[in-house]
């Protein structure tokens, strides 16, 4: 792969051309450790560096420098003209952002947490999502939503939904849900430069997380592909799909399989919508085995719909019932042990896995 | 005839919207600093007794204009609002806009027409009074109540008339409908249907000329922003959310509502604590002021103050304009709960009438003049409505355009191959 060197170059570009691999097919193997608050940050700051029109907009991302530190140092950087810390205001500011996004400013709103966007979810379905189409191309909106989403620690029932099924069921967005730090890079940059409304799902435990990455993901003109799932580890018995905080558990779950035996593939979402059917499709075809994985509520899920996708397109090749592993039918409860009860755990998935290789005797569904 | 601004209509009124207060004074303006005690629109009542269009004295009824402007007028000669030319040019739009809504009545219950479909009746002045003194690159949003404000703007008769029958010729392809008029080549933005959805994008459509100018540096963006919506909308949050934010950034917007008195079946007086809608400017820190929405001239004249301000960089301004939709809100509305003495005293100041009037009185046209462009206007609607007739429907492939402006999914090209926007991205360094 050739190295690559940004052409757009504007005042004050932070490209760091490297010119010692530029020539060489090979980045050098020597992983860094990048947490997946600083990939988002550094998305931000080069796509904010490399257009001009991209600015940020959101409650405390300027002064705070980030509810959760996302956007550290960018007020200093970029001055209060492109990082606009907003009143408490989602409706009007999230409105204000399509409106701008109509002209071709590139905004990036942030939500405190996606809790809040139902305050806004107007703005979102009705004036971002549904544009393109009621205006038959003339107006497109290149707007990204992001914020964390999804249960945080003992933070309640109001701050913990995940609204990964709420949005990805509405034509005219696109959903995504990055899990490394690979994946909060490519995908935010390729979400701000996406000329479509894009919703982006954080985690706020994920925040702090390492991960290695490569040279090329730390590359600016690094960027992931929109609808494309990526296999995390590949297995032959049984497919568990997965998106966000879920994938770790996940993986964890395959490594305590893989000694029992049961050699499980991880399938990173990555895109809720659109989703990735063809790569789920072709693993389910492999293993003939699917157990889907969400932190959301069950009825109407992630897992729902992928389900249905897999009974239609590769219903032969079920060797057994598709498992739905989701959070609990309840609104978030606060109490530690409680609010362990109701997201999955790496025991579920490890159970589950279980079931559907006919090592154990189905459980009722409430297991 | 009864005069088209005499006071007695007021007094008719269960609750008075006005407290007479004739104390109030020439030399009070509503421009000044925002601080300043809202003085606007109880100067409405000091009208003229005398039952003529007196020029002179007409000035001094045009509520909220600055201190400056009122007394060049009271110094110079007697001098006309417009000129023919403006004159026939407002007379025009709001004939089109009359003739356009009563043929959609017409063609809708021929059944040529769907659905929900709001007509403006009534309400031009405030439509041709605000959007004439427009340019193109500045931008208009509206609600669901929008074919005037479209028409207002540019968009030809023909394409609104075909994107009512669900033709592939309207300006949305029909993919829009009634409530939903876009385009981008006007910098018409919509077409919102639930109220109150406008008025943040068009603040944002503000803060994009704000932003165009400070971080882009294009030096000479002073592209406004004009809001409309209605009385029913100024209840609602996100019209304060607005308020605030446009206020707080001085964005060169200007909010304009246009209060019918009724949203559906609710009066405005039913509904809200303070019906003095132009009140909640002052309280966001901007200007607000009270007009008479039947009188075209009167509409100009503000228009032309507030956006000026806001072309100069001085912030939003919020105008209530008084009117009234001779319609009821919808074609599906029986419109049982107005009182139809009510309906006749605001059928009497029919803004088309009075421009009219006004024209001839003042030797500005003759009746054979307007009666050419009455002419003239029947026969762009009537082709308008023989276009949308003869134009095709939609094809079944439109069904699933223009969801995405990039339906692939950004990254994946179409070959599909990864790619990314950067030109010299080659084979992308993106690996699944």
């Amino acid at each position: 792969m050739l190295g690559v060197v940004r052409k757009k170059m504007l005042g004050q570009s932070l490209l760091k051309i490297r010119p010692a691999v530029s020539m060489l097919r090979s980045y050098s193997s020597a992983a860094k450790q990048m947490t997946v608050r600083d990939a988002l940050n550094s998305a931000l700051d080069e796509e904010m560096s490399a257009d001009q029109k991209v600015f940020l907009m959101g409650e405390e991302v300027g002064e705070y420098q980030g509810a959760y530190k996302i956007s550290k140092g960018l007020l200093e950087k970029y001055g209060p003209e492109r990082v606009l810390d907003t009143p408490i205001t989602e409706a009007g500011f999230a409105g204000i952002a399509v409106g701008a996004a109509y002209h071709g400013l590139k905004p990036v709103v942030e939500f405190m947490t996606f809790n809040f966007s139902m305050q806004a979810i107007d703005h979102i379905i009705n004036s971002a999502a549904k544009s393109n189409y009621m205006s038959a191309g003339q107006m497109s909106v290149p707007i990204v939503f992001r914020g964390p989403n999804g249960a945080a620690a003992g933070v309640g029932a109001q701050h913990s939904q995940c609204y990964a099924a709420w949005y990805a069921s509405c034509p005219g967005l696109k959903v995504l849900t990055p899990y490394s730090s690979e994946d909060a890079r490519g995908l935010l940059k390729a979400a701000i430069r996406d000329p479509d409304p894009v919703v982006f799902l954080e985690n706020e435990l994920l925040y702090g997380e390492s991960f290695s990455v490569s040279d090329e993901v730390l590359d600016s003109s690094f960027c992931l592909p929109i609808g494309k799932a990526k296999i995390e580890r590949v297995g032959r018995d049984v497919t568990i799909t997965a998106f966000s905080k879920m994938v770790g558990h996940a993986l964890k779950a395959a490594e305590i399989l893989e000694k029992d035996g049961i050699d499980a593939e991880v399938i990173n979402l990555r895109s809720i919508r659109p989703l990735d059917r063809s790569t789920i499709n072709a693993s389910v075809r492999k293993t003939n085995r699917l157990i889907t994985v969400e932190e959301g509520f069950p009825q109407h899920g992630v897992g729902a719909e992928i389900c249905a996708s897999v009974v239609e397109e590769s219903f032969a090749y079920l060797d057994a019932p598709v498992e739905r592993i989701a959070g609990a039918d309840v609104p978030m409860p606060y109490a530690a042990n409680l609010e362990r009860l109701a997201v999955p755990q790496v025991e579920d998935i490890v159970r589950a896995v279980k079931r559907a290789c006919y090592r154990s005797v189905p459980l009722a569904a409430a297991a | 005839m009864a005069t088209a601004f005499s006071t007695a209509k007021f007094s008719t009124q269960p609750f008075p919207l006005n407290p007479t207060s004739t104390t109030s004074h020439d030399s009070s303006i509503v421009f000044a600093r925002p601080t300043s005690q809202f003085l606007g629109s109880t100067r409405k009542f000091r009208l003229t007794s005398s039952s003529k269009f007196n020029l002179s004295r007409r000035s001094k009824t045009v509520v909220a204009v600055s201190d400056v402007v009122k007394q060049k007028k009271s110094k110079s000669s007697p001098s006309l609002l417009i000129t023919k030319e403006e004159g026939l040019d407002l007379y025009e739009d709001m004939v089109l806009g009359r003739a356009f809504e009563d043929m959609c009545a017409q063609m809708y219950y021929r059944g040529k027409m769907f659905g929900f479909v709001h007509l403006y009746n009534g309400q031009e002045a405030v439509s041709t009074g605000f959007i004439k003194l427009l340019k193109q690159q500045d931008s208009v949003v509206s609600t669901y109540r929008d074919h005037v404000h479209a028409l207002s703007k540019g968009v030809p008769a023909r394409a609104v008339m075909s994107e009512l029958f669900g033709k592939t010729t309207g300006c949305c392809r029909g993919q829009g409908g009634s409530m939903h008029m876009f385009s981008r080549e006007h910098n018409l933005l919509g077409g919102f249907a639930f109220i109150g959805e406008g008025i943040p994008v068009a603040t944002g459509a503000a803060f994009t000329s704000k932003y165009k100018r400070e971080v882009l540096k294009e030096a000479d963006c002073d592209h406004v922003t004009l809001a409309f919506f209605g009385d029913g909308t100024c209840n609602n949050g996100q019209f304060f959310e607005c308020l605030n934010m446009a206020a707080l950034w001085k964005l060169p917007i200007v909010f304009v509502v246009e209060n019918n008195l009724w949203a559906i079946g609710m009066s405005h007086l039913r509904a809200t604590s303070d019906p003095h809608i132009y009140k909640k400017g002052p309280a966001f820190g901007m200007p607000g002021i009270h007009v008479d929405g039947m009188d075209v001239l009167k509409v100009r004249e503000v228009a032309k103050e507030a956006i000026g301000r806001a072309r100069r960089g001085e912030g939003p301004t919020l105008v209530e304009c008084e009117t009234y939709r001779f319609r009821g809100h919808s074609l599906a509305d029986p419109d049982e709960l107005r009182d139809p003495a009510e309906k006749a005293r605001y059928a009497a100041r029919d803004p088309i009438t009075a421009l009219k009037k006004y024209l001839i009185e003042n030797s500005l046209a003759s009746e054979a003049e307007l009666k050419t462009i009455e002419k003239k206007i029947d026969e762009v609607v009537e082709d308008a409505v023989e276009f949308a007739d003869e134009s095709p429907v939609p094809s079944r492939s439109q069904l699933l355009e223009n969801v995405f402006a990039d339906p692939k999914g950004f990254g994946i090209g179409p070959d599909g191959r990864y790619r990314c926007e950067d030109p010299k991205f080659t084979e992308g360094t993106a690996h699944v």
